[in-house]
Order: C-alpha cells, then structure tokens, then sequence
C-alpha cells in the first residue's frame, strides 16, 4: 500500500484506511467568515475612534469634568436613586405578586389595578404627577393628628423615588410571578406535607428557587434603572446628566460632558452586570448540571 | 375494635365533571400498612391527596386519630378551617410523593431539618442529631452535604422519607413511591418502607409492586373508577379475589 495516497472517508474505504482515519487527530475548523467579520467590525471601529480622534473634542476637558465636583455628586445621586427605586421596585414586585397568586379575590383586584396602572401609563408622566401632587392633595396626612403641605413633602428626590419605584413594582411583580410559576408545583405540596402554610412555604422554599428565574431579568432592569434615572432631570432631580447639562449650558462643551456621563454610566452599568453574574452563581445552587452559568456565559464550541 | 387511627367516612372527590373518589369509605388501624392497588387514574392518588388535604374533600369527610380533617362543625354546617390550621393538621401525616420533590435548592441535611425547625421551631442542633440518625436509617449517612440534582431517584426517594419521618407523623403517606424510579432502583427504596412497616408505622401505600403489597402490606383495597371494589387481608386480595375486575387487574400485572 502506497503511504502516500491519501486516505478519505469515501463509502469505498478499506477496513484498513478506516482505521487511519479513525486515528487522525481532530484540530479546530477554520473558520474564516469569523475572522473576516472581526476585520469588518475593527474597521468600523478605527473609522469611529478616527472621527472621535480628529473631530472637535477637547478630550482634556473630558479628563477635567470626569472628577469634577458637580459630576461625581450627580453620579451619586444616580447611585443613591437607583439603588432606592429598585430596592422599592423589588419589595412591591414581590408584594404584588404574591397578592396576585392569593386565593383571595380582593387581593388579586388590587394587585391586578396596581400592575395596570402604573404598567399603563408613561414613567414621565407619573413622575410629573407625583411631583404635582400638591394640585390634587394640597396637604397631606390624617386631619386631626397632623398634616403636612405637600410641596414640602414633594421634593424632586422623594417625586423621583415614588414614580420610579413604583413603576418598576408593576414591572417586577410580573418577574416575579413569572418566577413563581417556574417552580414545580410538588416543591409547594412537599412544603405543605411538611406543615407549612402558603405564605411561609412561598418565603422558604419557592421563592429562593424563583430567584434563579427572577434574577436575570431583574438584572436586566437594575441597569435599565441606571439610566431612567435621567428622565428625572425633568423634574429638576440632580442626576448626574442633568448635572452634565448644567455645566454644558455654562461652558458650551456638549460632546465632552456627554462623553463624561457615558463613562460614568458604562462603569456603573459594568460593575452591575459583575454583581449579577456572582448572583445568579449563587441562586444556582442545587441545579449542578443546568444553573445559571449557560446563560451569561457564551456558549464554549471547540 | 380499637379506634382507627384513619377513617375515611363516604368521601367524594370531583375535578369538574370528573368524579376521582366516589363515595369510598376506608378504615385504617393504628400500626397497619394499608396498600391500595388499581388501574392509572382509578383515584387512589386523589385519596390520598385527600387524606394530607392537598385537596378539599367535596362529601363526606376524613378522621386522623379522631380528630376530623380540613373542616370544623358550626351551627349545622361544616366551615373550611383557615390555611394555618390546615397546616398545623398536615403535622399529623407525612407524605411520600411519586416524583420525591425534595426541595431542589437545599442540601439533604436541609432538607430534612426544615420542618423540624423552621415549621416545629426546634433548636437546630437536635434537628441535625436527628436527621443525622434518619439518614444513616435509610442509609444515607454519607450524602448529608448533596444536593437532590446529585442524587439517584432511589437516594431522592430515600431522603424524602427521612425529610417526612423527622416530622414524627401518627401516619405515613406513600404516592406510588417507587413509580418514577429506574426498576433497579426500586429495590432500596422499598427495603427502607419494609423496615418501616416493621416499627409499626402507620402507612397508608398506593402501590403497582403487588409484591410489596403481598409481603408488607396488612390490608389491600382494589380501588377502580373511584371506587373500592374489593378489600381485605393480601392474600385474599392479591391470590383469590372475588371480583372480575380484580382478577382482570391483577392478571394483567403479572
């Protein structure tokens, strides 16, 4: 036999050539449509860093304003506002979904009327709303013990939190809901063989498996809240694009504090999708096969 | 005759036009092993659901150890007890269910220990003692730290009747427990309800292994379309029934 003819998989191979191929080692494919897509796309991205590079950006004023005073107040202020919307958003997700999956009818109609309301109409005009309250209820609290006027309540923070969170409850307790009804029903009855009532076996046990579907998406509008913080600058909220528009409004520099505030909401946006990546590991456990890892991570081909 | 520790008095069960148990009256003494055997879908599952009241019963009603389940008496009529008296009477009877449903995000040892103390409150530290001795019982001493994912059907299963013997029931409910297992796996689950039955456990089995019925089981109801069709000691039942539908079921098993 000729050791240089080359061997193939044809339907005539001998039993013999099938066993060299059988024995060839397998390497990687070559895949070049990927390395041409990488060409196209480094391309794309030296023809933007060129119009960056060369356009009318004085990128030391972007060094400056990036620690300046004003932006890293804004900053916090977007920080403090996102974490309390949410945190808010959360509590009255789970609140509302719970109310929603209760037998009692009551319960479900408020929850019900709660999600269609705040679901329903645009986040700028509640938080308008909220901050105009004072036209509807000029004071607030019970006649009697003791009342305030509202404008003094309604400030832009406190107007802020209340339209934020509460739209992001609507949103989170259909998460949260859908959450629930991804946790198979036996892990309910065995809760319940073990003596726990519906309230206690939804906190011990269905919840903390919910989590592992409720996470990613709620993930997903932790970082929507980073930036719909900014909608709040209508509402003269001092976030840190409105903080960014104050200063471009003295200094004309547009595109320079624009590109600060981008920064800022990258680095925010990156720490977060850090922190939810080690969430959803924790919430993984117990699912040793499937978990969480599959979905944040891209999918490994040899 | 003693007063039996379970006592199912006339109980229907409907699911919309379907009638799952129909009229169905069951005596079980304390210290008995009660296998109920029949066809998919004959009701002996929606009996049991009955029993551990993950179903209301629509007539008739159920007594554990006297005390009647799901309802109390007021004015001449029967009023549902409140979600957390359901759940204090549901201490009386562990469950055992066909899929095991061991709580997915726990470990074993968690498993176990979470009635006795997040529902019974007991300290924590006899809890594990506890769980430790049922675990090693069913064999499991050394898989304390798995998670259900790790574990064969025959383990799950295990686990699931320690998780209900920690509870200290008065009566033990198996949901055909053996059903969802490989069939080499059927084995190890039901040496642990044979040694069970020899405690003098009260439990109430629905079963396919007509062996286990025949060799453990003191009483065996023939249960078809949400009937009893036939009851009686195993030998009587499961070697010379009476009723044709009987013979047709236990023909076809063998």
């Amino acid at each position: 036999m000729n050791p240089k003819r080359p061997i193939s998989a044809s339907p005539e191979a001998s039993a013999a050539d099938r066993r060299a191929i059988a024995g060839l080692d397998i390497v990687p494919r070559r895949e070049i449509s990927r390395w041409l897509t990488a060409a196209v796309v480094i391309a794309l991205l030296a023809w933007v860093g060129k119009a960056f590079a060369e356009g009318d950006i004085a990128w030391g004023v972007v060094a400056e304003f990036f620690t300046a005073p004003a932006i890293l107040i804004g900053l916090l202020n977007t920080i403090i506002m996102t974490a309390c919307a949410m945190s808010l958003g959360i509590v009255l997700g789970v609140v509302f979904a719970v109310l929603y999956m209760s037998p009692n009818p009551v319960a479900r109609a408020v929850a019900w009327g709660y999600i269609w309301i705040f679901r329903g109409t645009p986040l700028i005009l509640q938080l308008l709303l909220w901050f105009n309250l004072a036209l509807v209820f000029p004071t607030l609290g019970v006649p009697g013990l003791f009342e305030v006027r509202t404008v003094e309540v309604m400030t832009p923070f406190i107007a802020t939190l209340l339209g934020l969170g509460l739209n992001q409850g609507a949103y989170t307790a259909e998460v949260v809901r859908a959450g629930i009804l991804s946790v198979d029903a036996g892990q309910t009855e065995a809760a319940k063989s073990i003596g726990m009532t519906r309230l206690m076996s939804l906190r011990r046990i269905v919840l903390p498996q919910a989590m592992r579907v409720i996470i990613p998406p709620v993930g997903n509008e932790v970082i929507s809240m980073v930036k719909l913080t900014s909608i709040a600058s209508v509402i003269q909220y001092a976030e840190i694009l409105r903080n960014a528009q104050t200063i471009y409004y003295a200094n004309a520099r547009v595109i320079e504090l624009l590109i600060v505030a981008a920064g800022w909401y990258l680095i925010v946006v990156t720490l977060l999708q850090i922190g939810q990546y080690q969430l959803e590991r924790h919430f993984a456990k117990g699912q040793a096969t499937l978990g969480a890892r599959g979905m944040t991570r891209l999918p490994e081909h040899a | 005759m003693p007063e039996p520790m379970v006592s199912v008095v006339g109980v229907s069960k409907w699911f919309g036009p379907l009638c799952a148990v129909d009229d169905v009256s069951l005596d079980v003494a304390a210290g008995t092993v009660q296998c109920v055997i029949g066809p998919s879908g004959s009701g002996k599952s929606s009996l049991l659901r009955c029993i551990n009241q993950l179903e209301g019963v629509d007539r008739g009603a159920i007594f554990l150890d006297g005390v009647m389940l799901g309802y109390e008496v007021a004015g001449g009529v029967r009023v549902p007890l409140s979600d957390a008296r359901i759940a204090r009477q549901r201490l009386m009877t562990g469950t055992v269910f066909q899929r095991f449903n061991l709580f997915q995000h726990m470990t074993v040892l968690a498993n176990v220990i979470e009635g006795p103390v997040h529902v019974l409150g007991r300290p924590r530290g006899e809890a594990v003692e506890e769980a430790r001795s049922l675990l090693d019982r069913v064999g499991l001493a050394d898989k304390v730290k798995a998670y259900p994912a790790e574990l064969s059907g025959g383990q799950q299963q295990r686990v699931a009747i320690a998780r209900a013997l920690a509870m200290h029931p008065k009566v033990l409910l198996f949901d055909e427990p053996t059903s969802a297992l490989d069939p080499e796996l059927v084995g190890e689950v039901l040496a642990v309800m044979r040694t069970l039955a020899g405690t003098g456990m009260t439990m109430i089995v629905v079963t396919h292994e007509l062996g286990f019925a025949r060799e453990v089981g003191s009483n065996v109801v023939f249960m078809d379309r949400g009937r009893i069709v036939e009851q009686g000691p195993p030998s009587a039942i499961l070697s010379a029934p009476q009723e044709k539908r009987t013979r047709d079921f236990i023909g076809a098993a063998l």
